[in-house]
């Protein structure tokens, strides 16, 4: 579905991402997992078109998308979550979400001002939408509650309900079960897998292997920008290079 | 959405209440003093709420505004005068050519963000003081463009204080009504969206240069018709009204009213003129009066008065709905415990 073709990013002489190759494929969960500073927020900036790579492709089903802004790449499908919420804390959850479908809309100004009849259907079904998205990530009863005095766990739902409410195929998600427990962690493993079984193809940074090792078809592993290893989870557990990268090397574990 | 019955009622009865009292205002007293100062906040809170859009909802902090007021002002004082065209097209015009040169601004300093932005948009007023004041072959500069005619439209000569002060109203409520609309609909919603995040709105497939650009056209817009209807009323122009001193009145009355409100605007404009006015015999030493007061505004209400007000009625709204709910689930609460000592 996803295609990137050797994606290199530079800032400065500091190369963040080194000619990556790496596909997602349509209805699968793919993980992209790595050490700190590794290059996987930097390379769903670029696969979500926040970044412009220094060279490579980028094809979302065969299209070339590498120099479409983020906006462009929402309302062709791709939707992303971010590290922190982002959410108007101050706001309700309800009118939080209401704006996700805005990208699916045409009124303009003076639809609004004269709420016209097109204005009148799209609010609704902006609204609608909401509701709807808010049902799927089990969070209904919050739907009139401030952002601030939500959990940080449902902040979590709320965020990915945001990025669910803009109509995509792919969505990304940046470290998702950042910040909360086990249980917790849990349910939103939960509602991923309910994601893929509604169709919709994710994928996920994550530092939280457990979770990764049973959630993901496919994971790619980056280090220092590179791609060291990919395959399905049992092969990424068992390949040296990536314990390497983890733990510092096998002859060094051996030594102590 | 569940909205709090009462508070609906009020806000729908404050419009036509208000109305009331502003249209009555003129009939009760012909004092040209009290009423003049009427048609000034009138004129200010328009430019203001053009203000609040940019910097308020789409939180991009735009200080170009007091030159944006000229170019209206002087569109419609050099059309009257040298075009000698009848007011309501150069009205129409006035605030058009505002638009535009707005546009124009736009694109090229929105593309800053931040500080870079405001610092920007300050030297943009400032060059349109200077254009004002030194295009003197058009503008006559200093000396000021004088003789501008009464405005008339159709067989309406709008040659008293009265008269005047009916169609300032007239488009101030137009101004309210409009942005009301526009504050509380999904183009509302697409500037917050953008004050909230850049980042989270262009990831949901907002484009957040075109909004930008609509809402500053829009700001730049409404200061322009009150630089117009200023024009009209006073009928005479000087370079001063563009100063960029008057961008900063406007941001005072904005973050005293409550900037991103709605009635902010005219909460802060009105106040705060009525403030000065009263305090006018002391001259010079009125801001020893007026800063404290400020300082002390900022401190306790950082909101401004109805952004407090606001936020006060929203806490409270919330509080109930917490309450609701929890009364709602006992039962569940009580399973839940019952299972809790089964676990145990």
């Amino acid at each position: 579905m996803l295609k990137a073709e050797r994606l290199t990013k530079r800032f400065g002489g500091n190369t963040a991402v080194n000619a990556v190759d790496f596909t997602i494929n349509q209805g699968e969960i793919t993980a992209i997992i790595g050490p700190n500073g590794a290059g996987k927020t930097t390379f769903f900036h670029l696969i979500s078109g926040f970044h412009r790579p220094t060279s490579g492709r980028l094809l979302l089903e065969g299209k070339d998308v590498t120099k479409k802004p983020p906006y462009h790449m929402a309302k062709i499908g791709v939707a992303r979550t971010f590290q922190t919420t982002k959410l108007f804390a101050e706001a309700a959850v309800i009118d939080n979400l209401m704006i996700g479908h805005r990208l699916r809309t045409r009124s303009g100004f003076w639809d609004a001002v004269i709420r016209t009849r097109r204005y009148r259907t799209e609010e609704e079904k902006c609204r609608e939408k909401a509701l709807q998205v808010l049902e799927f990530v089990g969070a209904s009863d919050l739907a009139n509650r401030p952002v601030a005095s939500i959990p940080q766990e449902a902040q979590k739902r709320v965020a990915i309900a945001l990025a669910l409410s803009t109509d995509p195929k792919l969505v990304l998600l940046d470290e998702p079960a950042a910040g909360i427990n086990a249980d917790e962690t849990n349910g939103l493993a939960d509602l991923i897998k309910k994601m893929k079984q509604a169709g919709l193809t994710v994928c996920i940074i994550e530092h939280k292997m457990q979770m990764i090792m049973n959630l993901a078809d496919r994971i790619m592993v980056l280090n220092q920008g590179t791609k060291i290893a990919e395959g399905a989870p049992e092969e990424i557990s068992r390949n040296e290079s990536v314990i390497e990268a983890y733990l510092g090397g096998a002859h060094h574990a051996q030594a102590r | 959405m569940k909205k709090n019955p009462v508070h609906n009622r009020v806000s729908k009865l404050a419009v036509p209440v208000l109305t009331l009292i502003a249209a009555a205002i003129p009939l009760l007293t012909s004092n040209t003093y009290y009423l003049d100062i009427f048609i000034k906040v009138f004129i200010w809170t328009i430019a203001v709420s053009g203000m609040n859009i940019i910097a308020g909802y789409t939180g991009q902090l735009s200080l170009a505004h007091a030159g944006f007021f000229g170019i209206g002002a002087y569109a419609l004082g050099l059309l009257m005068t040298k075009a000698e065209m009848p007011f309501l097209p150069s009205l129409a015009i006035a605030v058009v050519l505002t638009g535009l040169v707005g546009s124009v601004v736009g694109v090229i300093s929105l593309r800053l963000k931040g500080h870079y932005f405001a610092i920007f948009s300050l030297c943009v007023g400032v060059i349109i003081l200077l254009i004002i004041e030194k295009w003197e072959s058009l503008t006559e500069g200093v000396r000021g463009l004088l003789g501008i005619p009464i405005p008339k439209i159709g067989s309406l000569e709008f040659a008293t204080i009265s008269a005047q002060y009916y169609l300032i109203l007239f488009f101030l409520i137009l101004t309210l009504l409009v942005n009301r609309r526009v504050i509380h609909s999904l183009v509302g919603r697409t500037f917050l969206s953008i004050r909230n995040s850049e980042e989270l709105a262009e990831a949901l497939g907002i484009n957040v240069m075109q909004s930008k650009i609509l809402a500053f056209v829009y700001s730049t817009v409404l200061a322009g018709l009150a630089g117009a209807l200023y024009a009209g009323y006073i009928r005479f122009l000087g370079p001063d009204i563009a100063n960029v001193e008057h961008t900063f009145d406007m941001l005072l009355y904005l973050l005293v009213g409550g900037i991103s409100t709605l009635w902010g605007p005219l909460v802060g404009t009105a106040l705060v003129t009525v403030l000065m006015q009263w305090l006018q015999s002391w001259q010079e030493y009125r801001m020893i009066i007026f800063g404290p007061i400020l300082v002390i505004l900022v401190m306790f209400l950082p909101y401004g008065i109805i952004g407090a007000f606001v936020r006060r009625k929203m806490k409270r709204q919330w509080e109930q709905e917490m309450q609701e709910n929890s009364i709602e689930r006992p039962g569940m609460r009580d399973q839940r415990l019952a299972g809790g000592e089964l676990d145990a």
